[in-house]
């Protein structure tokens, strides 16, 4: 038996909507098999079919030369089959030990038998290198060790196929290098893999064979070994693609944000910003690089006057900004791309139009004496829908749950730009969106600091921070641990800062200390 | 009266109010643990406390001394199929939790109220000839202090009540089912994932929830009021799911909650009967366990967390 | 087939439906149907005394309506409504005959007042609750309508001497008129729709012209948002739970400057603050769609009195209708389903 998958000719609707026509993809045994495509190419949902969340329209399925049909995840499992999600299903409140054996308990008179589990897990975390603490609560463990833990969830039901949804998302380049060992260690051992992913460089890395997949149609597989990135991201988005933005010189000039010695706390108390120290000026693009975790979140919160500041200061443009409210600091020149755009940047159940008024329905022309003007806002709207290509049903009174994420992004950015901000803070502006509204959003971004305007970027994505940052200021553990230029710097050097190892050359560099 | 009389007077009151409470609070916990919120918990127990009536009356010839155990018997079922108009709805056709299960309150008081006038011709059944015993346990009765106050004349529904509590306890953390009904509850898509069938749990919880409702109003009927009528439940339903949430969907703090509402209930009815409590203009006593239920929810909800996926219709293939 | 259309159908729908139900129900319970809804129907058009009193009926239920539908649109449950109801209703009756000396057009208004102030402020202790120490306004709400009931029940007996009832309410400050009572053979009927209406204009005025309008929405779909962006998500929690509690309170004045012209000690809650959800919920929260739905129920439960004396059916059949026809909109999702599966066949997809 030459593959142990075939998922041959699927087809999968979603009322309407084809999320997987006609696609074709063929596992063999012992191979780590990469499955390509751009956010909403139909890569998960495929794999849901295989894993049994989905019933497909049309199509076979074969496990091991038989065609079998999946009707459920137990069905999935008894055939071997497990699934490594992106978003991790695991119950927070829950141990390793439960989330693992949920489903199928070890049971001694009716009462779930933990110490047994506890043993079978550990011995099982021993055999594949996955090192877990069994009584742990999922809250309060590492990103790194939940991973490990949806990994030994497929492992503990035997699975010999596995499917890693998009696994390297939260992780720092040194966990991905882990990754790929673990990755190893189970092919070793006689298991065969599907990775889904769009990271081009993971899959010259891992794989032994890719399939492509664009808009829902299989685009075909090619061998690894005889391929490039280059090749890969054609196929993957069906045209050339740049990979670096084309920008020019910046030319920065006076300050208009200074962050001094910072302190914040979160809801416990403990220290999260840790005397922080940051500045930005006109007409640069200063990114912050740094794991999931490290204080972005704070930070951001912190300047846009969400969180209580501690101690140390915020200027805006000279002024003392520190602890205000959230709208007198927009009033003093900000602009911000909130990096959850559907809890702070949109009201989904509004229109568009209603959304664009958002941070100045107050004002005029939008408002006068309390009464609102909703003519002037639809003027607005349509303007900034023109303007920044946003597609919709029907234009400014859609409702914003109808956009699409790159859509309503789009809406938000065009918000925020209109507005003439002296800072736009961009908080992950471009997460989950595909590559051509990426390259837009990043046009953009660039033409503000061109304009003389200050842009803050915060990444989770080393690419787009080496691409459009200015200056990169390297956050770890709510410090700024570093700030480099991209020329004189690279992505491994980037990765042991994001780690918190300090630089070992001690290069000239731009900006403060 | 010295102060140990007035706990010999007031305890066993407090528990004796407090046993419809608790068995409808932990059915409330099952259906929350399982993610859907139900409000209905009063409309369920009036339905409860009108069928352990109902039944009673017509079979006492049939069960004799049986019959206030078989009534809670049809209570119990009757209570888990009136909660499937909340079970439908929530699971199967994504209705808002809350407002189905006010529908359910109105739903059950109307049903309940329409049955009555349709059977006996007025607005309230007659009373009850069979009711429950009431007896000493055995041993336990004869501890000095303790023995009068907690184990003397005790109804067998108190006892009932707090071995459901314990039950429930012990079959939500220490069983397969516990912990797959905690799952659903938590994170339904996990538990999908899993191989959980999510519908499934979800109307085991609520039909759990119904049943011991229907138990607690009949409880109530049958040793409070031995008659049914519109003001036979008022409110009990809704300080059950208070003592919900004061007890931290805990099963053993709820019972410890709906003990306290017990004891507060109590004082608003026998309280004219004790020194310094009788001075108290009636009033006071008479809101003093919704107050008491309003502060307890500010003072402690802080730190109190639902089953983070209460209230939301679990949708399959949403991402 | 447009979504405004379906929109519309869903509770339509959902009122034939309970209405066939309730048939059913009167069939299995042994009584006549057909006679039911004639009895029902006589309740509510059979002369101009019923037409007046029906109008009546509908009066507070557009007030309850609109408590719960403008709580609704800012992402709150009011289910207090019956006991800010109570309260405003306690509050007018009292003004209305403790205040004396005062022509009508002072006395009225300050009754109408009163009732909308302790209304509101009943609320506003919830809003309160939800804002600063995150109770939910459900749990809370329903034990305010306890703690009200038994509150103005203590009041009453203290301004009544120990009796049942508050005195009549003085003239000035009723809402009766001899040329409605003329009209419609001395029904209850009075200027009270009046107010409704016009609180139905203030309602849409508020929530679809005005900055707080716009701020209470962004509040109520997103509090995320709408605290980003600047506004106090505390603030308009409170104030939309006010000004919900505002509503019910002029709806308890109806009842006490109206239709009974004093307030008397109960026995249990009045109904009305129930059915505002109802009729909420029907009109989709929208203020002409409370229109609708108070005419529905308010007419419902007034046509439902005439069913036991003509039909000899007990008054709560219309609740159990009441409450399937809520069942039904909340399960609004499959008859939208269905619609739209009937959509698409048509349209030959």
């Amino acid at each position: 038996m030459e593959y142990v998958i075939e998922m041959l000719g699927i087809r999968k609707e979603f009322g309407g909507f084809v999320a997987n026509n006609n696609i074709t993809l063929q596992l063999k045994k012992g191979e780590i098999h990469a499955l390509l495509g751009e956010n909403g190419a139909g890569k998960s949902t495929l794999m849901n079919v295989l894993f049994g969340l989905y019933q497909p329209e049309a199509g076979e399925i074969k496990v091991r030369g038989k065609s079998v049909k999946i009707t459920d995840p137990n069905v999935a499992n008894d055939l071997g089959i497990g699934m490594v999600h992106q978003h991790f299903m695991l119950v927070e409140n829950f141990t390793v030990t439960e989330n693992i054996i949920l489903g199928a308990e070890p049971t001694k008179g009716g009462i779930v038998n933990i110490k047994k589990a506890a043993n079978e897990i550990q011995a099982l975390s021993e055999k594949y290198g996955l090192d877990v603490d069994a009584n742990a609560k999922i809250q309060d463990i590492s990103v790194g060790m939940q991973q490990r833990v949806e990994i030994l969830k497929t492992l503990y039901r035997g699975a010999e196929i596995l499917i890693f949804d998009e696994p390297t998302a939260s992780l720092t380049p040194q966990e991905i290098t882990e990754l790929i060992q673990i990755m190893k260690r189970l092919i070793q051992e006689g298991k065969s893999i599907i990775i889904i992913t769009h990271k081009l460089k993971e899959i010259m890395d891992v794989s032994d064979r890719v399939t492509i997949i664009r808009k829902g149609e299989g685009i075909g597989t090619v061998v690894t070994a005889e391929t490039n990135t280059d090749q890969l991201a054609e196929m993957m988005v069906g045209r050339q693609v740049t990979f670096k933005t084309e920008k020019g010189p910046a030319n920065p000039t006076e300050e208009v944000l200074n962050v001094q010695d910072l302190v914040v706390l979160d809801y416990r108390g403990v220290e999260r910003i840790k005397k922080l120290n940051l500045t930005v000026r006109k007409g640069e693009i200063v990114g912050i690089a740094g794991i999931d975790g490290n204080g972005q979140t704070e930070l951001i919160e912190a300047i846009t006057g969400l969180r209580k500041i501690k101690s140390g200061k915020v200027l805006m443009n000279g002024q003392d900004v520190t602890n205000k409210k959230p709208r007198q600091i927009t009033e003093t020149g900000l602009g911000h791309i909130p990096s959850d755009r559907h809890k702070h940047g949109l009201v989904l159940d509004f229109t568009i139009g209603h959304n664009i008024a958002l941070q100045t329905y107050y004002q005029e022309p939008f408002s006068k004496m309390s009464i609102m003007n909703y003519k002037e806002v639809s003027k607005k709207a349509k303007q900034i829908i023109e303007e920044f290509d946003v597609r919709s049903g029907h234009g400014e009174a859609s409702l914003a749950r109808s956009l699409s994420g790159g859509n309503q992004q789009k809406a938000i950015i065009g918000r925020e730009i209109d507005r003439n901000p002296d800072l736009l803070i961009a908080a992950l502006p471009t997460r989950g969106l595909d590559v051509g509204a990426i390259e837009f959003i990043h046009k953009r971004l660039i033409e503000q600091r061109d304009k003389g305007k200050a842009v803050l970027l915060i990444s989770f994505e080393l690419d787009e921070v080496m691409n459009v940052s200015d200056r990169i200021a390297v956050i770890h553990d709510g410090e700024i641990l570093d700030i480099v230029e991209p020329k004189e710097t690279n992505e491994q050097e980037l990765g042991l800062l994001m780690a918190g190892e300090k630089r070992k050359s001690a290069g000239a560099v731009k900006g403060d200390e | 009266m010295s102060f140990l009389d007035v706990l010999y007077f007031i305890i066993p009151s407090a528990i004796f109010y407090a046993a419809p409470l608790i068995l409808a609070a932990i059915g409330a916990v099952f259906s929350e643990r399982s993610g859907v919120v139900n409000i209905g918990v009063e409309g369920i127990m009036v339905i409860g406390a009108f069928v352990g009536i109902v039944f009673n009356l017509f079979t006492v010839d049939v069960f004799g001394d049986f019959t206030p155990w078989a009534s809670l018997l049809a209570a119990l079922v009757i209570g888990a199929v009136f909660s499937l108009f909340l079970a439908i709805p929530a699971i199967s056709l994504r209705a808002d939790q809350t407002v189905t299960g006010v529908a359910l309150n109105l739903l059950g008081a109307a049903v309940a109220l329409f049955s009555v006038k349709l059977i006996f011709d007025k607005g309230q059944t007659e009373f009850i000839t069979e009711r429950f015993a009431r007896f000493d346990i055995p041993g336990l009765a004869s501890i000095p202090v303790l023995g009068p106050m907690f184990f003397h004349n005790v109804y067998g529904t108190s006892i009932l009540a707090i071995v459901v509590a314990i039950v429930a306890w012990f079959v939500i953390y220490k069983t397969p089912f516990g912990l797959r009904l905690r799952a659903v509850g938590e994170h339904p898509m996990a538990a999908d994932t899993m191989g959980i069938n999510v519908a499934r749990m979800r109307y085991i919880g609520v039909m759990i929830s119904g049943a011991l409702a229907g138990v607690g109003g009949a409880v109530y009927s049958l040793t409070i009021t031995n008659n049914f009528s519109h003001a036979t439940i008022s409110g009990q339903g809704f300080m059950a799911i208070a003592a919900m949430i004061f007890g931290k969907w805990h099963p053993l703090g709820t019972m410890g909650a709906a003990l306290f509402f017990g004891l507060a209930q109590a004082l608003s009815i026998v309280g004219g009967s004790i020194p310094y409590v009788q001075d108290i203009p009636n009033v006071f006593l008479l809101i003093l366990p919704y107050v008491l239920t309003i502060i307890a929810l500010a003072g402690f909800i802080g730190k109190a967390n639902a089953p983070k996926a209460s209230g939301i219709p679990y949708i399959k293939g949403q991402r | 087939m447009s979504n405004r259309v379906i929109n519309i159908l869903v509770p339509v729908i959902s009122v034939i439906i309970g209405l066939i139900v309730g048939a059913i129900v009167m069939a299995v319970s042994g009584y006549n149907a057909v006679d039911g809804y004639i009895a029902l129907w006589n309740g509510i058009f059979g002369d101009s005394y019923t037409i007046g009193e029906t109008i009546r009926q509908i009066t507070p239920y557009i007030l309850a309506g609109l408590a719960v539908a403008f709580a609704f649109r800012t992402g709150l449950f009011n289910i207090g409504v019956e006991g800010q109801l109570i309260m405003g209703w306690a509050a007018a009756a009292y003004v209305g005959y403790a205040v004396e000396g005062l022509p009508k057009f002072i006395h009225l208004p300050l009754a109408l007042i009163a009732a909308a102030l302790a209304g509101a402020f009943w609320a506003f202790i919830a809003g309160v609750l939800k804002a600063r120490f995150n109770v939910h306004e459900v749990i809370a709400t329903i034990m305010l309508n306890y703690i009200a009931l038994h509150v103005s029940n203590a009041l009453i007996k203290v301004w009544a001497d120990g009796g049942d009832k508050t005195q009549r309410i003085l003239e000035t400050a009723s809402l009766r008129s001899p040329f409605l009572e003329s009209m419609t053979q001395y029904s209850r009927l009075h200027w009270g729709i009046i107010v409704a209406l016009l609180m139905v204009v203030v309602m849409w005025f508020i929530l679809d012209k005005t900055t707080r309008g716009y701020e209470l929405k962004a509040v109520g779909f997103n509090h995320h948002a709408a605290e980003y962006s600047g506004m106090s998500v505390r603030r308009n929690i409170i104030l939309a739970m006010t000004i919900s509690g505002m509503f019910a309170g002029l709806g308890g004045a109806m009842e006490a400057l109206g239709t009974f012209e004093y307030v008397g000690i109960k026995g249990g809650f009045t109904g009305i603050g129930f059915d505002g959800i109802a009729v909420a919920l029907l009109g989709a929260n929208t203020p002409l769609g409370v229109i609708f739905g108070a005419t529905l129920f308010g007419s419902l439960q007034n046509g439902a009195l005439n069913m036991p004396n003509e039909a000899g059916i007990p008054t709560e059949i219309v609740s159990i209708i009441i409450a399937l026809i809520i069942f039904f909109v909340a399960s609004g999702y499959v008859i939208r389903v269905l619609l739209e599966k009937f959509n698409s066949k048509k349209e030959g997809k």
